[in-house]
């Protein structure tokens, strides 16, 4: 269900205005002064659509979506970081590689999704059962 | 119109995150834990997302253009390089040690936990970091 919904929005994405619904692309050419600063104002609607989406399920379920955050500073402030720095290097994250990429067939989203998904694995396999935490 | 589509489109992909629990780290983690509490539902979203875009991709693209906009904006890539790679395994390793990933951790900014309002400024440092620093004129082609 969750998953079908960002589905059509990504075809929606496409059919309006012809783009790939890749989060990290649209933030990062938002930020000012980036070399590929295309369509700003455009972005800048879909980062808005995102920001009201718990509000707007707010309002109809009463409740903010549940959810553990870690609220180390460390942890969270390098996994910002990362997580930044690999989707523009990258060219990519979960939604633009994961959903828009493989659903195009491209052999770098493949790529790239076998990829951050490995890492993913074996961070969190030293995490919990490793370091322990 | 433009303008609302990518409105609408951005409330529907948050909305999806919501539901899906995507916008939850905790869950995100579960999922990357194969080898202990694995939660396999989120490989489900990831299916059931593309298989609503790739059949959908593939209708949108039988017309020339889309409605509002005068070409499909597309990757050309099809090459291999150090970056894809090294990119992405980066991005992986902060996956899971945070347990989000721009979208969900966007999406959760509204709900004010304390975490979220951690990674969000140092993702985009991270991204201005990537964008300014490291890469200069580097020209991003694909997403």
């Amino acid at each position: 269900m969750g998953g079908a919904l960002i589905g059509l929005s990504a075809v929606i994405l496409m059919a309006a205005n012809g783009r790939i619904a890749g989060i990290s692309g649209l933030i990062s050419r938002i930020l000012p002064s980036s070399t590929s600063r295309i369509e700003v104002p455009q972005n800048f609607m879909f980062i808005v659509g995102l920001v009201l989406a718990a509000p707007v399920w707010f309002l109809v379920s009463g409740h903010f979506p549940a959810q553990f955050v870690s609220s180390n500073f460390p942890t969270m402030a390098i996994a910002g970081l990362l997580v930044g720095f690999g989707a523009v290097v990258g060219n990519g994250c979960t939604s633009g590689h994961g959903v828009c990429g493989i659903s195009r067939l491209s052999g770098r989203s493949f790529i790239a999704t076998l990829t951050f998904m490995g890492t993913g694995f074996l961070t969190v396999f030293i995490m919990r059962h490793m370091v322990g935490g | 119109m433009k303008f609302f589509s990518t409105l609408l489109a951005g409330v529907l992909f948050g909305t999806g995150l919501v539901v899906s629990g995507m916008a939850d780290p905790a869950k995100v983690q579960n999922f990357l834990d194969l080898f202990g509490r694995w939660d396999p539902s989120l490989a489900f979203v990831m299916l059931g997302a593309i298989g609503v875009t790739m059949p959908g991709f593939w209708l949108v693209q039988k017309r020339a253009t889309p409605f509002f906009s005068d070409m499909f904006h597309l990757p050309q890539r099809s090459d291999y390089d150090a970056h894809l790679v090294a990119g992405a395994a980066t991005f992986g390793i902060g996956w899971g040690l945070g347990g989000f990933c721009p979208g969900p951790a966007i999406t959760a900014l509204p709900i004010t936990a304390t975490g979220t309002l951690i990674f969000v400024p140092a993702m985009l440092i991270g991204m201005a970091i990537a964008k300014y620093v490291a890469l200069g004129v580097w020209c991003e082609t694909s997403n």
